[in-house]
C-alpha cells in the first residue's frame, strides 16, 4: 500500500475537468485507488464518489493506493495535482 | 387552426417531431435470475455508452470540443464503479427487477448531489437523472428521440426550446419550431429567425395537441398551425408558400445596396449575432455591420470559464469576417436566470434586477479583463465597438473605462498590439440610463438601445410570464418618449444611436425610429432586407410626420395601430 497527503491547489478544485481526469487516470490502474478527505473515503474511479467529496481549492487530500500497479498509479496521479490539472 | 404568436416568418410543412419528457412507471417485480437481470442492466449501459459516444462525437463537431464535454461526464458516469456495483448488489440481495433498483439508485444519487451547498454540484444531479433516464428507457426498450441525428425533415414541437436543445439539433432536417409557451424575444424565436426557419410560439398547449406523425402546417408570420390538413388546405399553403419564396428572392435584389431613404439619407441596418457561426446569414441577408455581437453563448453551455485566446479566436473571426463592417460587441452580459454554474452565482429572488452583466464584471475584474484584452488583441483585425450592458448611471461607465485603460496599460507594456481606433459605447436599456442619457452621451462613442430589457423595467412587466406577457410593449408612449430623448440627447453631444433591441427589426416601428432620428437597426438577419426595403419607400419628411402622429397618441394599443396601417 502507497499513501500520499497532497493538497489541491488549482482554483476549480476537485470539480468537472479536474474530477474527470482524476477519474479517468486512476481507472487506467488495477490497483484499488482511494481518495481520502477527513472522515470521508470515495473511490477514485468513480466520479459520483469525487464530486461528492467536494474537495476545493485549498483541502488536504490523502491519496491511499495498494494493487499490482500501486507505484505507476500514484506517480500518475500525483503528476495529475502537480500540474495543477492543466489549468 | 391554432393561433400562437408568429415569431419567425415563413411556411412550413412536415410530419411533427414532439419533444416531450415522457413519464416512465417503474414497477417492483420480484425476479428468478439476479444473472439475467445484471445481464439485462450491463446490456442497457452498453447501449447507452453507445448512444452517448455518437452524441458525443457529433456534438462535437457541431459545437467544439468545451460544449460536447457534457457528454463525456455522461459517460463517467455511466462507468461509475459506484454506481454500477449498488445496482447489481441491489438486484442480487433483493431479488428485484433491474429497474427498480436502478430507478432507486439513481434517485439517492441524486438527492445527495441536490442537497449540496455548491450550486454546480446541485446542477451535477441534472446530468445524474439525465444518465439515469438513458439507462431507464434502454432497459425498457423504450425510444429515445435523438434530434441530432434525424432521418427526415420535421417540425419541432416543444413546451420550450433552450439553447442546448437547439445546439444540438439536426438542422438540415429541421424545418420550423412550434412550441407551448415564449414570445417574439424569447430563445426559441430568435434562434428560428437567426436559421431562417418559421416558429409560431405561446401556442399554449400544443404539445397535448399533437402526436409523432401528425403533420402540420405552420404559418410564421400569422401564427397559424393546422393539425393534418386536407388537401385543399395543403394546396392553398403550397401557393402561399410559393408566394412568400418569390417574395423573398425579389428582397435578394437589395442585398448589396445600402440603406437609403427616398430622399437619400442613408442609415445603417445591422445584424444581432450570438456566435460566429452566425455570419453566413448575416452576409448573405446584406447586413452593414453587427449592431450586436452577443457574447455570453462563449461562456454558456461549458464547465469552465472561456480562456482569453478562444475568445480571441471568436471575436477575430467575426471582426474578420465583416471585412471592416462595423462590429458591435457586447461585454459579458449574464446573470441568475442563465445556466452558469461554474461561476457559482447566489441564487436571488429577482435575478433580473440581480448581480448580472456589468455589475458582475465590476466586481469580477479578472473575468471583465480577460474579455477586454481578447477584445483588444482582435481589434486590430476589423472595426470593433466595444459596448457595457446594463449601465444604470455615469460611474459604472467611469469604472468600466477605468479597467479598460488598466488592460491597456498591461497591452503596451507587453507590446501587445491592439487598434488605437475602437469606439467604446453603452445599451441604454435601464430607464435611469435613459433618463440620464444627456450626462452619459458626454463619456461614451455611441449608445445602443436595448428595447426587451428597457420595455421590461420600465413598465415593470416580465415578457416571458404568460399572465401578462400582453403587456409588454415596444409601443408603450412611455417607451417611446425615452427612446426619442434618448437619439436627442445623443446627437446633442454628437455621438450615433442605434438600437439592437429586437423592436429595431419590427416593420411598424421602423417609420418612427427613422422620423426620431436612429442612426442604426440591427435585429435579426432575415428582418433586414424587408426594413431596407420600407426605409427606401420613405422620405426623412413623411418619417417625421409619421413619429409626431403617432407621439400625439395615448395607448399602446392606438399607436401599434396606426402604425400598423401606416406600413400597408
Amino acid at each position: 500500500m502507497v499513501e500520499k497527503k497532497i493538497v489541491v491547489a488549482n482554483k476549480t478544485g476537485l470539480h468537472a475537468r479536474p474530477a474527470a481526469l482524476l477519474v479517468q487516470t486512476a481507472s487506467k490502474f488495477s490497483s484499488d485507488v482511494l481518495i481520502v478527505k477527513g472522515d470521508t473515503e470515495v473511490n477514485a474511479k468513480s466520479i459520483m464518489g469525487i464530486m461528492a467529496l467536494g474537495a476545493g481549492q485549498g483541502t488536504e487530500l490523502t491519496i491511499k493506493i495498494s494493487g499490482a500497479d500501486e507505484d505507476q498509479a500514484l506517480a500518475a496521479i500525483l503528476e495529475l495535482f502537480d500540474n495543477n490539472f492543466g489549468e | 387552426m391554432l393561433q400562437g404568436i408568429g415569431a419567425s416568418k415563413g411556411i412550413a410543412m412536415a410530419p411533427v417531431l414532439l419533444l416531450k419528457e415522457e413519464k416512465i412507471t417503474i414497477s417492483e417485480i420480484n425476479i428468478e435470475s439476479a444473472e439475467k437481470e445484471i445481464e439485462r442492466f450491463k446490456n442497457a449501459i452498453e447501449m447507452s455508452k453507445v448512444q452517448l459516444e455518437k452524441i458525443m462525437k457529433l456534438a462535437e463537431k457541431k459545437m467544439g470540443k468545451e460544449k460536447a464535454e457534457i457528454f463525456g461526464a455522461h459517460l463517467l458516469v455511466l462507468a461509475d464503479p459506484e454506481l454500477v456495483n449498488t445496482v447489481e448488489n441491489g438486484i442480487k440481495s433483493e431479488g428485484k427487477n433491474a429497474e427498480f433498483i436502478l430507478d432507486r439508485t439513481i434517485k439517492t444519487f441524486v438527492q445527495i448531489f441536490e442537497s449540496m451547498d455548491n450550486e454546480y454540484m446541485r446542477e451535477r444531479a441534472a446530468d445524474i437523472n439525465d444518465v439515469g433516464g438513458r439507462l431507464l428507457k434502454n432497459l425498457l426498450g423504450l425510444e429515445m428521440v435523438n434530434i441530432s441525428q434525424l432521418d427526415k425533415e420535421v417540425i419541432i414541437v416543444a413546451h420550450d426550446l433552450a439553447p442546448s436543445d437547439t445546439a444540438q439539433m439536426d438542422k438540415e432536417k429541421v424545418l420550423g419550431f412550434i412550441t407551448d409557451i415564449g414570445g417574439r424575444t424569447s430563445h426559441t424565436a430568435i434562434m428560428a429567425r437567426s436559421l431562417e426557419i418559421p416558429a409560431i410560439v405561446g401556442l399554449g398547449d400544443i404539445t397535448s395537441n399533437v402526436s409523432n406523425g401528425d403533420f402540420v402546417i405552420i404559418n410564421g408570420e400569422t401564427g397559424e398551425v393546422l393539425i393534418n390538413p386536407s388537401e385543399n388546405q395543403i394546396s392553398q399553403y403550397k401557393e402561399k408558400q410559393r408566394e412568400y419564396l418569390e417574395y423573398r428572392a425579389k428582397l435578394m435584389e437589395l442585398k448589396d445596396k445600402a440603406t437609403e431613404t427616398l430622399d437619400g439619407k442613408h442609415v445603417e441596418l445591422g445584424a444581432n449575432i450570438g456566435t460566429p457561426k452566425d455570419l453566413g446569414g448575416v452576409l448573405n441577408n446584406g447586413a452593414e455591420g453587427i449592431g450586436l455581437y452577443r457574447t455570453e453563448f462563449l461562456y454558456m453551455d461549458r464547465s469552465s470559464l472561456p480562456t482569453e485566446d478562444e475568445q480571441y479566436e471568436a471575436y477575430k473571426a467575426v471582426l474578420e469576417g465583416m471585412e471592416g463592417k462595423p462590429v458591435v460587441i457586447r461585454t459579458l452580459d449574464i446573470g441568475g436566470d442563465k445556466e452558469i454554474p461554474y461561476l457559482n452565482l447566489p441564487k436571488e429572488m429577482n435575478p433580473f434586477l440581480g448581480y448580472r452583466a456589468l455589475r458582475i464584471c465590476l466586481d469580477k475584474t479578472e473575468i471583465f479583463k480577460t474579455q477586454l484584452r481578447a477584445l483588444l488583441r482582435a481589434s486590430i483585425f476589423g472595426n470593433l465597438k466595444i459596448m457595457y450592458p446594463m449601465v444604470s448611471g455615469i460611474q459604472e461607465v467611469r469604472q468600466a473605462n477605468t479597467i479598460l485603460e488598466e488592460v491597456k496599460a498591461e497591452l503596451d507594456a507587453k507590446g501587445v498590439q491592439y487598434s488605437k481606433e475602437f469606439e467604446v459605447g453603452i445599451m441604454i436599456e435601464i430607464p435611469t440610463a435613459a433618463l440620464t442619457s444627456d450626462i452619459l452621451a458626454k463619456e461614451v462613442d455611441f449608445f445602443s438601445i436595448g428595447t426587451n430589457d428597457l420595455i421590461q423595467y420600465s413598465t415593470a412587466v416580465d415578457r416571458m410570464n404568460q399572465n401578462i406577457a400582453h403587456l409588454y410593449t415596444p409601443y408603450h408612449p412611455g417607451v417611446l418618449r425615452m427612446i426619442k430623448m434618448v437619439i436627442e440627447n445623443g446627437h446633442k453631444e454628437g455621438i450615433w444611436v442605434g438600437m439592437c433591441g429586437e423592436a429595431a427589426g419590427e416593420l411598424p416601428l421602423i417609420p418612427l425610429l427613422l422620423g426620431m432620428g436612429l442612426d442604426e437597426f440591427s435585429m435579426s438577419a432575415t428582418s433586414i432586407l424587408p426594413a431596407r426595403e420600407l426605409i427606401s419607400k420613405l422620405t426623412t419628411e413623411r418619417a417625421k410626420e409619421i413619429t409626431e402622429k403617432a407621439l400625439s397618441l395615448v395607448t399602446s394599443e392606438e399607436i401599434e395601430q396606426y402604425l400598423n396601417t401606416v406600413i400597408k
